[in-house]
C-alpha cells in the first residue's frame, strides 16, 4: 500500500447499466485523514459511486484506486482494506455487545492476539463499559451508533465509509459521534461519507455534491456556501406573505424565493433588487416588512440551488 | 375539555402510554392553535410518533385526555377521522396502485364529490410536480415523490387539520422544500397542521416547537424563542486548522461547549462581548493566523443540546 | 354502512388482484392440481390385492373359480398353498392380505346343494383395505353366482329367466357403487374449496399490516364492516371461478355422475364459499403476519376438513362425540350437500339442514370478523 499517496483517486470513473448513466466520468481525489462528504439526491449515483470505491461493482470504464488498490482489478484486497457502517447497520439485537463484536471480528478475520485489545478499544469509544453484556436491541439509538462504528473500525481500515450515519440519532450523541470520527481522521483514518441530510454534511471538510451521476461541486462546507448560491441569502420578516413570495418571485434580481417558517428567504444576485431596495419594493406591492436581514445561507440553501440549476429549474424527485 | 378555547384547535392533557414496562410517552399537554405550523421535534423514540397515532385516534392513551376540533377523542375515535388528514411515517399507500387510483381510493373512503376530486387532485398533483406521473405505480415513485402523493392523498377531502408523521425522512432537499411549499400554502388557507421530526434544522420552519426528549415536552415555543432561551451566545472560528482551534478553545473559561464541524469550530460562550477578545489573544498569544471569530445563528440543534441534551446518558 | 366505501374496497382489491398476475394464476390453477393429486391419489379403489390360494380340491371348477378372481383385476395371486398353516406365514411376511380357502368337498356339495361355501381370511391389520377387499370378493363372488346360474339354466332348458335377469342386474349396480370414486369425488371438491378458500382471505389483511398501509387505512372513516364486505367481493369472484372449475373437473374428467339441479348446486356452493373466505379473513384480522396467518388457514381448515368433514371417514361411523365435534366442521354440510346433488339429485327442499348450517356459520363468522377487527393499534 502506497504510504504517502492519496486515500481515494477516480479518474474517469464511470458505471452504466445498460443504456442509464448512472455514473458518469467522476474525477475525484481524497487525501488521507480527510472527512468527506458525498451529497445528492436519491438516484444521484451517490451510491453507485460508494459500490465501486467498495469494490463492490465494476467501473465500465475510467479507474479508481482506494488505499493505493484498484477497485475493479483487486476488489477483494480493497474490501480487506476498508470498513463500512451505515445508520442502519446490522447488528444483531438478540446478541450482546461483546458477541457482536466477537462476530464483526471474525468476519474481518482480526487476528486471535488483537481481539482483545481491539473489543476494548471498541467497547470504550462506545463508552459502553459496563454494558458488555447487554443484549444489543437494549441500548439506546446512540449507543448501538457508536457499536456499529466500532465494529466497522475493529480490524483498524485506512479507509471508513459511512452511510447516513447519525440521521435521527440524539443530538448530543450526534456530536459524540462526530466528535469520534473527527479523533479517527486526526489518527489518519479517511472517511468518507454519503447522506442526503445537509447537518451531517457540515461536519464533512469536503464535500462533493453529485447529481444525474456527474460531480456538480466540490469544496469545504464554507466553499460551497460562499461559492454556489449566485447571490445573497436575505431573511425577510413581512405580512402577508404569500403576496410577498408571489410578488418576488417574478422580480428582476431575484434568485431565488421560498417561505422560511414565518419568514421569506430570498437569493438577490447582482444587477436587480438589493437589500436596500427591497423594504420599498415589497411596500409599494402591499406588502408591510417588519425586518431584512442577511443570513448565512445553510447547505441545503445550496444544494437546492446547485441541483436545480443544473437541472434547468424542473423539479428533480 | 369544554373549557377550550375557540382557537384552539388541539389540547392534550396529561396524555401518557406505555408500552409493557416502558413509558413511551409521559404527561404530555400541548395547545396546538388554528393555522399552525406544530413541530414535535426529538429523536428516534423520543415519543412522536406515539402522540402522533394517538391524534389520530388510532391508538388508545393509558391516561389523560385529547381533544381535536372539540371531538373527545379517547370516547369518541371514530369522529376524529372525518376531520383529520393522518399521513404515517411509513408509506401508506398501496403500491400497487397508480397515482390516480390511490387518489380515487382514498377520495371515496372520505366521500369526496366526484368533481371536487378531479378538481382538487390536478390542483394537488400540479403542486406536487406530480402530474405526468399519474398513472404510475406508486412503487415506481422515488422516495420524494411518494411522500408527496402521501401529502397528495392526505388532502384530497380538504381536511382543516393535517398530522404528519415524519413526513420528510428519506426525502432529498429538493423534494423537501416542494413538500414545505405545499405545507405553507396550506397554513395560508387556515389548515392547522401537526407534523413531526427528528431533523432539527427542518424543524426551523415550523411555527411552533415542542422538544420532545424520552416521552415528554422539555420546551414547547416559536423557533425564534428557543433560540432566545439558549443560554449563551454562538460563535463560528474558522482557520486553517479547526482541529487545533478546538483543542485550544475547550476547557476555556465562559465555554459552554465546543463543536468540531468540517472547516471551522463551533463555540457557544456565555458572553461574546467578553470572549471574543479573550479568543482572539489566546490564538495570537499561539501563533495562530488567520482564526476568524464570528458569530453564529444557532440552530435548533443547538437550542436543543443546550436546553435538553445534557442530561441524556447516551 | 356506506355502499360507496364498500365500492372503493373492492375495487381496489380487484386492482390489486390483477396486478398480481402469478397470486391470481395460483389461486385459479391450484384447484384444479388439487383436484388432479386427490381425485386420483386418493381414490380407494385397490388393484391387485395379493391373495394367497389353498385349493383343497384343485379341479377344473375350482381352478375357474380362482381364475374369476384374478381376471378381475382386483385380485393378484401371490401364492398356493399346500397347508392351512402356510396361510399365517404367508400373512406374518406380508405376502397377502387376503387367503382364499376352498374346500376339497366344494364340487360335490355344490352339484348336491346348489351352494357351496368359500373361506375367506383377512388381514384386518389395515380395516380400510380389508374393507375394500371384501367389496371386491362380494363381487366376484356375485360374478360366479351368476354365471353359475347361467350354465344351470342352460343346463335345464330354461331360457332368460327373471330371475337370471335381477342376478345380472344386481351384478352391475354393485360395481358402480365399487367405483368409489363417485363418492370421494364431490369431498374432494368441498375439501380444497374449503383450503383454498380460506389461503385466498387469509393473506389480505395481513398484507395490508406488513407493507405499511394499515395504519393509513385505520386513520379514514372506513368502517369494519365496509373493509370486510369490500375485500371479499372479488375474492368472491375467484372463489366461484375455483368452485366451477373443480365441480366442472368433478363432472366431466372423473365422471361424478350429476344428477341434481345447478341452481341448488350453485346457491349452495356460493354460501360455502361465503363461509370458506370469510373463515381466512377472521384468520386475517386476528393474526398479523401473512406467513403466520397462511400457517394457521392451513392448519385449521386441513385437519378438522379432511378428518371430519366424512368425506373419507364416514362421520356415523364415528363415536358420539366426535360426531358432535363435526357439526362445528363446516365442509361437512357442503360434502353432504355435494353427494346429495351429484348421487341422489336431491333440491334445496331435501338439503335444508345442511344449507341452514352453512348459513348460521356465515351469519356468525361475519359477525365475528366484523366484530374483530379493530381500528387501532394498540
Amino acid at each position: 500500500m502506497n504510504a504517502t499517496g492519496p486515500a481515494v483517486v477516480a479518474e474517469g470513473l464511470t458505471k452504466r447499466f445498460r443504456s442509464f448513466t448512472a455514473v458518469d466520468h467522476l474525477d475525484l481525489r481524497i487525501e488521507k485523514g480527510e472527512i468527506a462528504g458525498f451529497i445528492g439526491p436519491n438516484g444521484a449515483g451517490k451510491s453507485t459511486t460508494i459500490r465501486m470505491l467498495c469494490g463492490l461493482l465494476r467501473p465500465s470504464e475510467g479507474r479508481a484506486l482506494v488505499a493505493g488498490f484498484d477497485v475493479g482489478q483487486q476488489p477483494e484486497a480493497v474490501r480487506e482494506h476498508i470498513g463500512y457502517m451505515s445508520q442502519k447497520f446490522s447488528l444483531y439485537g438478540d446478541l450482546t455487545v461483546r458477541e457482536n463484536l466477537r462476530f464483526f471480528g471474525g468476519i474481518y478475520r482480526v487476528a486471535r492476539g488483537e481481539m482483545g485489545e481491539r473489543t476494548r478499544f471498541a467497547i470504550t469509544m462506545a463508552g459502553l463499559q459496563e454494558r458488555e453484556d447487554a443484549l444489543v436491541r437494549t441500548l439506546a439509538g446512540g449507543w448501538k451508533q457508536r457499536l456499529a462504528l466500532g465494529c466497522a473500525i475493529l480490524h483498524r481500515p485506512p479507509i471508513l465509509f459511512l452511510d447516513e450515519p447519525t440521521s435521527g440519532v440524539e443530538p448530543e450523541a450526534r456530536r459524540r459521534f462526530w466528535d469520534l470520527i473527527h479523533e479517527l481522521a486526526a489518527g489518519g483514518v479517511t472517511i468518507l461519507v454519503s447522506t442526503h441530510y445537509m447537518d451531517e454534511a457540515e461536519y464533512c471538510n469536503r464535500i462533493a455534491l453529485i447529481d444525474r451521476g456527474r460531480l456538480v461541486a466540490l469544496g469545504t462546507p464554507g466553499q460551497l456556501r460562499s461559492r454556489h448560491l449566485g447571490g445573497e441569502l436575505f431573511e425577510i420578516r413581512c405580512t402577508p406573505l404569500g403576496a410577498a413570495l408571489h410578488v418576488l418571485q417574478g422580480a428582476a434580481g431575484v434568485i431565488d424565493a421560498a417561505i422560511f417558517g414565518d419568514r421569506l428567504h430570498v437569493v438577490l444576485g447582482p444587477g436587480g433588487l438589493d437589500q436596500a431596495g427591497l423594504p420599498g419594493f415589497l411596500q409599494e406591492h402591499g406588502v408591510s416588512v417588519q425586518a431584512v436581514r442577511t443570513v448565512t445561507p445553510s447547505l441545503e440553501d445550496v444544494f437546492v440551488r446547485l441541483v436545480s440549476t443544473h437541472h434547468g429549474g424542473q423539479d428533480s424527485s | 375539555m369544554s373549557a377550550a378555547a375557540p382557537d384552539i384547535t388541539i389540547l392534550t392533557q396529561g396524555l401518557s402510554r406505555s408500552f409493557g414496562t416502558v413509558a413511551a410517552i409521559r404527561k404530555v399537554d400541548m395547545a396546538i392553535l388554528r393555522g399552525e405550523i406544530f413541530g414535535l421535534v426529538g429523536p428516534d423514540g423520543a415519543g412522536k410518533t406515539t402522540i402522533m397515532r394517538m391524534l389520530a385516534g388510532i391508538l388508545t392513551p393509558d391516561a389523560g385526555a385529547i381533544s381535536v376540533d372539540g371531538i373527545d377523542v379517547v370516547r369518541d375515535a371514530e369522529s376524529v377521522k372525518h376531520h383529520v388528514s393522518y399521513m404515517p411515517q411509513r408509506f401508506g399507500l398501496y403500491e400497487d396502485l397508480t397515482v390516480t387510483e390511490n387518489l380515487f381510493f382514498y377520495g371515496e373512503l372520505f366521500g369526496v364529490s366526484r368533481r371536487d376530486r378531479l378538481a382538487r387532485s390536478r390542483e394537488l398533483l400540479a403542486a406536487a410536480g406530480l402530474l405526468p406521473f399519474q398513472d404510475r405505480l406508486a412503487s415506481q415513485l422515488s422516495g420524494g415523490m411518494k411522500q408527496k402523493l402521501g401529502l397528495v392523498c392526505a388532502l384530497i377531502h380538504a381536511p382543516r387539520i393535517l398530522l404528519l408523521d415524519e413526513p420528510t425522512t428519506g426525502v432529498d432537499p429538493v423534494s423537501r422544500r416542494d413538500f414545505w411549499a405545499i405545507l405553507y400554502s396550506l397554513r395560508e388557507s387556515g389548515v392547522t397542521i401537526v407534523l413531526s421530526t427528528a431533523y432539527m434544522d427542518e424543524a426551523e420552519r415550523c411555527s411552533r416547537l415542542a422538544l420532545l426528549h424520552a416521552g415528554e415536552i422539555r420546551h414547547c415555543d416559536t423557533p425564534e424563542r428557543l433560540k432566545q432561551a439558549m443560554p449563551g451566545a454562538l460563535l463560528a472560528v474558522a482557520g486553517p486548522d479547526p482541529r487545533t482551534l478546538r483543542t485550544l478553545i475547550a476547557g476555556r473559561p465562559g465555554v459552554l461547549g465546543v463543536l468540531l464541524m468540517g472547516d471551522r469550530v463551533h463555540v457557544r460562550v456565555d458572553d461574546p462581548a467578553r470572549r471574543i477578545p479573550e479568543l482572539e489573544a489566546l490564538f495570537a498569544g499561539q501563533g495562530i493566523t488567520g482564526a476568524v471569530i464570528s458569530s453564529a445563528d444557532p440552530g435548533i440543534e443547538d437550542v436543543f443540546v443546550a436546553l435538553v441534551g445534557t442530561q441524556t446518558a447516551s | 354502512m356506506n355502499i360507496r366505501r364498500v365500492f372503493a374496497m373492492a375495487y381496489k382489491e380487484t386492482l390489486q388482484i390483477w396486478r398480481d398476475p402469478r397470486s391470481l394464476a395460483i389461486a385459479l390453477l391450484m384447484p384444479l392440481m388439487q383436484m388432479t393429486l386427490l381425485g386420483y391419489g386418493v381414490s380407494l379403489d385397490i388393484k391387485h390385492v395379493p391373495v394367497c390360494v389353498y385349493d383343497q380340491e384343485n379341479n377344473q371348477q375350482t381352478r375357474g373359480i380362482v381364475e374369476r378372481l384374478v381376471s378381475s383385476g382386483w385380485f393378484s395371486i401371490s401364492r398356493t398353498l399346500t397347508r392351512q398353516t402356510g396361510i399365517r406365514r404367508a400373512m406374518d411376511r406380508g405376502e397377502c392380505i387376503a387367503a382364499i380357502v376352498i374346500p376339497a368337498n366344494f364340487s360335490r356339495e355344490l352339484a348336491a346343494t346348489g351352494s357351496a361355501p368359500v373361506q375367506a381370511i383377512l388381514d384386518a391389520t389395515d380395516v380400510n383395505t380389508t374393507n375394500i377387499a371384501i367389496g371386491y370378493l362380494q363381487g366376484v363372488v356375485a360374478q360366479i353366482n351368476a354365471a353359475l346360474d347361467a350354465q344351470w339354466a342352460e343346463a335345464h332348458g330354461v331360457k332368460g329367466s327373471l330371475a337370471g335377469q335381477v342376478e345380472l342386474a344386481q351384478s352391475t349396480w354393485f360395481n358402480e357403487t365399487l367405483d368409489s370414486r363417485n363418492f370421494i369425488i364431490p369431498g374432494v371438491v368441498a375439501v380444497i374449496l374449503a383450503l383454498v378458500g380460506a389461503q385466498l382471505t387469509s393473506l389480505t389483511i395481513a398484507r395490508e399490516w406488513e407493507r405499511g398501509t394499515m395504519e393509513q387505512l385505520i386513520s379514514t372513516p372506513v368502517t369494519a364492516l365496509e373493509v370486510m364486505l369490500g375485500k371479499l367481493v372479488p375474492y368472491f369472484a375467484v372463489g366461484l371461478i375455483d368452485a366451477v372449475f373443480c365441480l366442472a373437473s368433478a363432472a366431466w374428467w372423473f365422471r361424478v355422475p350429476f344428477r341434481g339441479n345447478i341452481i341448488t348446486l350453485f346457491v349452495t356452493t356460493a354460501l360455502f364459499i361465503l363461509v370458506v373466505l370469510d373463515i381466512g379473513y377472521l384468520i386475517s384480522v386476528r393474526i398479523r403476519s401473512q406467513l403466520g396467518a397462511s400457517q394457521v388457514a392451513l392448519l385449521i381448515t386441513l385437519l378438522p376438513t379432511t378428518l371430519l368433514s366424512g368425506y373419507t371417514f364416514p362421520i356415523d361411523q364415528m363415536p358420539a362425540p366426535i360426531r358432535a365435534l363435526t357439526l362445528i366442521v363446516y365442509p361437512r354440510y357442503y360434502v353432504t350437500i355435494l353427494r346429495a346433488i351429484f348421487l341422489k339429485g336431491s333440491g334445496l327442499a331435501d338439503l335444508w339442514a345442511p344449507s341452514l348450517g352453512l348459513l348460521a356459520y356465515a351469519v356468525i363468522v361475519i359477525w365475528l370478523a366484523a366484530r374483530a377487527f379493530q381500528k387501532r393499534l394498540d
